[in-house]
């Protein structure tokens, strides 16, 4: 157990180290989800009447379209001067690379959302900290989002289609992860009762408990030989 | 030096779908011995190597690293084991020291500093220890991969043309760490293309080729003609064999 | 040719045969022996067929989880023929059964789309088992393609029922004739015992076709690898 927490913690240490010295990943994941925002509102239009109904649908598109371009990136590190080689020689349980990997994709879109939803909250003259209930529902959605994401960006780089390949794999079984949590931020936004807010709450909860167990039982098989 | 060889190898098959690249390969390696691997491209050796190192498995067959079986033993023998690959297997975005502390911690090495250090001299890397990897030379990096894989001061050291890609001054600063790190008495099976290179360094040449070995030869036993002619007659050999063996 | 693979044998001509049969008996009695349904009219009779080719698609999805698993502990290429064969079969039959929907839901509905839980999971499982088939394109080791498609399947048919829930959680307006009559459902009915002896007997010849169709595609498959082989060793 303390070798495995030992090999999880390198494989964190390792990504963020790199991450703080290139500032690479974080830099494309926020330029494009800025990008993105800008797109929206000139997209939707959104004036203040619409806005609310809108809000958590043009977030999590944001936080899903960035999250691929950072999960792609993060397994492609590990691809191309054969790392990936690198930790599977080491004497560590292949599921700590998988989690450690995990762990720090996670944070990286956490960074991303502390800087896009105050970003937000500026543009639109709201505050979108005022919800902790929101703030439950992002890491959440992220946390399933992030579980498959890992597992199947692991799966897409050793692909010919590589990049190409990773929204077309993960976008459809990630659904109801994009579902559930626009739903229920919106419910925090719109301040409905936590009655209606709880069915999407128990389905991410659900989600991640059951794509975090497939994604570290499987792992194994994406990248043996 | 042991007589119980530590790498034993028996009747290796292994299939990518229908093709068959490895076919019955037998190999043997003793404690200290330095194997060179030569072979034409297609041969199997880098499919032999990377079941050597555990990161394919054999279709069938036996393979055992220091009485360990692989695959069901991997754990052990990847603690036993050094590899360096044609590609360095380093992040371009950490130093050369935290690649080193990285995979440290991986391998769970006590005094990870010390021993940082006396892997740097060794590669005669110490002055560059803080840059990037991403700044260094081709041949630096390779220098820097074969630390890499001493790191843990494994018995086995396995190399895929760690030659590949280097100017004749770099190919000689590896050969210089190369002879270091087979002096420590540990057994190292090389893949090369390069005859000439490999000449120098290793105690024993095979012959790998159509998918198992075909010929090997100790340095003692060389005949005078040189190891060129002898690879080239165990090539032409093994082509008679198997138009034989085909018809 | 008398090896095993290369003569077709005598149970799957057999199996061939009863699917033709049965499909032309299940057509007699879907548009002669039930009757016309009152509300809706003759294309009630989409039903039969419509539910059947869901059923021989999700016995296909399912089918192919169950040789993903027996794929990854066995590692014997026959499991990835038949999930392959499996899916393929699912994709087609699983499109059918959304145009057949359409053309039913057009008279009733009074629309050819809705964002219904049902529809839209069928819809989505058909872009997951694209997906599956894109990333099988993208593999060229086989053992590896094989690998890959087995954890995709899995991952896939997993998410199947979380979707279908989270679209669910919005009312619903799809028809449930079997287990449960709601009846705010629009274009719900309730079956005559003719109806439901046609709809069983539709249930139980697709499952006939889909075995023929499953057992035809890796026969093929198996044909393909041994062709493979030889082309290999031709070469070499």
């Amino acid at each position: 157990m303390r070798n495995y927490l030992r090999a999880l913690g390198a494989v964190i240490w390792k990504d963020l180290a790199a991450e703080m010295r290139s500032r690479e990943l974080l830099s494309a994941m926020l330029v494009f989800a800025l990008l993105v925002l800008f797109i929206f509102n000139f997209a939707l239009e959104l004036n203040v009447k619409d806005r609310l109904s809108v809000t958590s649908g043009v977030l999590w598109v944001t936080f899903v379209f960035a999250g691929t371009i950072g999960l792609n990136r993060s397994l492609a590190i590990e691809k191309d001067r054969g790392c990936l080689d690198g930790l599977l020689l080491a004497p560590v349980d292949r599921t700590a690379i998988y989690f450690g990997k995990a762990v720090a994709n996670f944070l990286f879109i956490m960074v991303v959302a502390a800087i896009v939803l105050p970003v937000y909250s500026i543009l639109y003259n709201t505050n979108l900290f005022a919800q902790p209930g929101l703030l439950l529902v992002i890491v959440l959605g992220a946390e399933g989002y992030v579980a498959v994401g890992t597992l199947l960006a692991a799966m897409a780089v050793q692909t010919r289609t590589r990049d190409m390949l990773l929204p077309i794999l993960l976008f459809p079984v990630v659904l109801p992860v994009l579902v559930a949590a626009v739903k229920a931020s919106s419910g925090y936004l719109q301040g409905l009762p936590m009655a209606e807010i709880q069915p999407w709450i128990n389905l991410l909860l659900v989600y991640d408990v059951v794509f975090t167990a497939i994604s570290f039982m499987v792992f194994e098989y994406v990248v043996e030989e | 030096m042991t007589d119980a060889p530590l790498i034993e190898v028996d009747h290796l098959i292994k299939r990518f779908g229908p093709k068959v690249v490895l076919r019955n390969l037998d190999f043997q390696a003793r404690g200290g011995e330095f194997v060179a691997l030569m072979g034409p491209n297609g041969a199997g050796k880098t499919t032999f190597l990377r079941i050597l190192s555990s990161l394919s498995g054999p279709t069938m067959g036996r393979v055992r690293i220091a009485g360990h079986e692989l695959p069901r033993q991997a754990a052990a023998v990847r603690r036993r084991l050094g590899v360096v690959s044609h590609m360095p297997l380093l992040y371009g975005d950490l130093t050369a020291e935290e690649n080193l502390r990285f995979y440290g911690r991986m391998y769970d090495i006590a005094r990870i500093d010390e021993q940082i250090s006396t892997i740097l001299d060794l590669v005669g890397l110490a002055g560059r220890r803080r840059d990037l990897v991403r700044t260094f030379s081709r041949g630096m990096q390779q220098r820097l991969a074969i630390g890499r894989a001493v790191l843990h001061d494994p018995d086995v050291l396995l190399l895929d043309e760690p030659h590949t890609g280097l100017d004749q001054d770099a190919c000689e600063m590896l050969d210089a760490v190369l002879r270091q790190v087979a002096a420590r008495g540990r057994t190292v099976v090389m893949t090369s293309h390069d005859l000439s290179r490999v000449e120098d360094l290793a105690t024993r040449f095979d012959v790998l080729t159509r998918g198992s070995i075909r010929a090997s030869i100790g340095k003692a036993d060389m005949p005078r003609d040189g190891l060129l002619a002898f690879y080239r007659q165990s090539l032409e050999k093994a082509r008679a064999e198997s138009q034989k063996g085909g018809q | 040719m008398k090896n095993g693979i290369s003569s077709w044998p005598k149970a799957l001509i057999a199996v061939d045969v009863l699917a033709l049969l049965g499909l032309a008996f299940a057509s007699y009695m879907v548009f002669v022996y039930a009757p016309i349904e009152a509300v809706m009219g003759p294309v009630q009779k989409v039903f039969y067929f419509h539910v059947a080719t869901g059923w021989v698609g999700m016995l296909g999805f399912g089918a192919a989880v169950v040789a993903g698993i027996a794929y990854l502990i066995t590692r014997k290429t026959i499991w990835d023929l038949v999930g392959l064969g499996a899916i393929e079969i699912g994709l087609v039959f699983m499109l059918i059964n959304i145009a057949t929907g359409s053309i039913w839901a057009r008279p009733i509905w009074n629309t050819w789309w809705t964002w219904d839980p049902r529809l839209t999971t069928a819809t989505i499982m058909e872009l997951v088992y694209a997906a599956y088939l894109m990333l099988r394109g993208g593999v060229e080791d086989p053992e590896k393609r094989a690998r890959f498609g087995a954890i995709y399947a899995i991952i896939g048919f997993i998410s199947v029922p979380l979707t279908f829930f989270s679209i669910r959680i919005y009312r619903t307006i799809h028809p449930l004739v079997i287990g449960g009559n709601d009846p705010t459902a629009d274009g719900s009915f309730a079956m005559t015992p003719a109806m439901s002896t046609t709809f069983m007997v539709s249930l139980i010849v697709f499952t006939v076709v889909y075995i023929s169709l499953l057992w035809h595609r890796i026969r093929l498959g198996q044909l393909g690898e041994r062709v493979e082989r030889l082309r290999i060793q031709h070469s070499a």
